[in-house]
């Protein structure tokens, strides 16, 4: 393993199936034990620094750290010194300075975990950075896809929506090519990327003849707060061409499952009741969050030095 | 009170034994190192127990410390039950996450942990490992298991103790002692991982 996660590809076939392997044996270890924490990263400090809001991201780490005996600092931008002008380098700097062995960063511009680990000397895991990666919900999707199909390698995986905004879906498109996947991506033109044909994916626009051939249909939230422009007519016509519904739920082959990464716009891209289907994974994704982020927080920092 | 449990045995390894030249055990000594220790189980459980119908060995569960503890409890259960008739519960405990020694060799893979169904708590665990040597697995297996539940008591069993403790530390069923120097490794080698029983002595660090 690298010494930072910053975006999907600083994982090769080996090492992401080494974190999911891990992720599943600290799951099993863990299940129905009175006492949930492993003394593993005892006298460790991770920092969550947190410049874009998030509530499962945010948990999800927060637990893992804890849940492996690592003493965890929340940051988030609101109500610190970035209010008064404080830069990333000089936060990151004050925050290693204090002792932090890692730091889990979200921000709201793509390519700010790179040049924080080119700052910092401990581990910089990449939470979400803009439009670019979020590798964790790339691993916990995985994962969980494992899990219920007991199999990646030739998986047909469909990324329905808003993909030229997310950041889930270029850090799954890449994962999951890397662990054999198929993948298939279905969106308005004016959602896709432009350098899309370069990517190792399909691609489609036209979801009712993707759905009879997929195991798993993965729905991305619409990035309102992303949207300076009008990418689609109307929110009513984008859900009826590009939103799953019962009815498109019900083309789909019996085993197939329904992700989404969350937060959910409900009656948008995914109707009330297929997100509450049996179909449905995306409760299973928050919990499976942990276990994986427990796995990559081991990985990086079980073997090194203290700072 | 180790060392009360191996009988004088000087003899060397037997020729013909599908085991490397100058290995201390051979896959016939190993065999019977196994059994014997699975005797010494029974008589302790029934000492520990005394008036319970199946001579205590209802509560006992062997717990293997993986990689090769795990194949060694397996085995003796399989022995325990071979000579008294009744089943042993197995189990195993992974203690990589339980380690002091990971910032100096670094992550390495998990292994399962599995537990017999309703748990450990009031059982007579008995950890099983291969060799006994600074006693440091031993402990991240006895932290491992407090937080996995309550046994009755926790005793040791090892195939061979090697000496140079660095914990007050000792086991209470040992197949083997073994002088050795800290520059030699001593290697317990089994079918079920290895492809063949024996126990090899080698000086510095070999592999």
């Amino acid at each position: 393993m690298k010494r930072h996660l910053l975006e999907a590809a600083d994982l090769d076939r080996a090492d992401a199936t080494l974190v999911l392997d891990t992720a599943a044996q600290i799951d099993q270890a863990l299940a129905g034990r009175e006492v949930k924490k492993l003394p593993t990263l005892r006298g460790r400090t991770v920092v969550n620094l947190f410049y874009e809001d998030s509530t499962r991201t945010r948990i999800s780490f927060e637990l893992a750290a804890k849940r492996l005996s690592a003493d965890v600092i929340n940051f988030s931008a609101k109500g610190s010194s970035v209010s008064k002008g404080e830069s990333l380098k000089d936060t990151a700097l004050t925050l290693e300075a204090m002792g932090s062995d890692a730091i889990v960063v979200r921000h709201s511009a793509s390519g700010a975990p790179h040049r924080l680990a080119h700052w910092v000397r401990g581990s910089v895991v990449n939470a979400g950075d803009g439009t670019h990666e979020h590798p964790t919900q790339a691993l916990l999707d995985a994962y969980t896809i494992r899990r219920r199909l007991g199999r990646l390698e030739g998986v047909r995986v469909a990324i329905v929506g808003d993909v030229l905004h997310s950041r889930v879906a270029r850090s799954n498109i890449g994962l999951l090519h890397t662990l054999g996947a198929e993948v298939t991506v279905v969106a308005p033109p004016t959602l896709l990327p432009v350098g899309v044909g370069s990517w190792p994916v399909e691609v489609s626009y036209d979801l009712d003849a993707v759905l009879p051939k997929a195991d798993v249909v993965m729905m991305l939230r619409v990035q309102a707060e992303r949207m300076n422009a009008s990418f689609f007519p109307s929110a009513r016509e984008y859900s009826r061409r590009y939103g799953l519904d019962a009815r498109r739920m019900s083309l789909l082959d019996d085993d197939a499952i329904v992700m989404h990464p969350g937060p959910m716009n409900r009656g948008m891209e995914i109707a009330a009741e297929v997100a509450d289907s049996v179909r449905s994974t995306i409760v299973e994704q928050v919990g499976n969050g942990v276990s994986v982020r427990m796995a990559v927080l081991y990985l990086l920092l079980g073997g090194n030095e203290p700072a | 009170m180790a060392s009360s449990v191996e009988p004088a045995r000087n003899e060397p390894p037997k020729s013909g034994a599908p085991s490397s030249p100058g290995a201390l055990l051979s896959s016939a000594d190993v065999a019977r190192v196994v059994d014997r220790m699975a005797h010494q189980l029974i008589e302790r459980a029934a000492a520990s127990d005394p008036g319970s119908p199946n001579g205590g060995l209802s509560s006992l569960v062997l717990v293997g410390i993986p990689t090769r503890g795990a194949p060694l409890a397996r085995r003796l259960a399989a022995r325990v039950e071979a000579f008294s008739g009744t089943t042993v519960d197995v189990g195993i405990v992974d203690i990589t996450l339980y380690r002091d020694d990971l910032r100096l060799r670094g992550v390495r893979a998990l292994e399962p942990t599995v537990l017999p169904d309703g748990g450990i708590d009031d059982r007579l665990v008995v950890l099983v490992d291969d060799v006994l040597y600074s006693g440091r697995s031993v402990r991240a297996a006895l932290d491992a298991l407090r937080d996995l539940g309550r046994p009755r008591s926790v005793q040791l069993a090892v195939l061979v103790d090697r000496g140079h403790r660095e914990l007050p530390i000792r086991a209470d069923f040992v197949g083997k002692n073994v002088p050795t120097s800290r520059s030699q490794q001593v290697r317990v080698h089994l079918a079920e991982t290895d492809g063949a029983d024996e126990v090899l002595v080698t000086e510095g660090d070999i592999t």
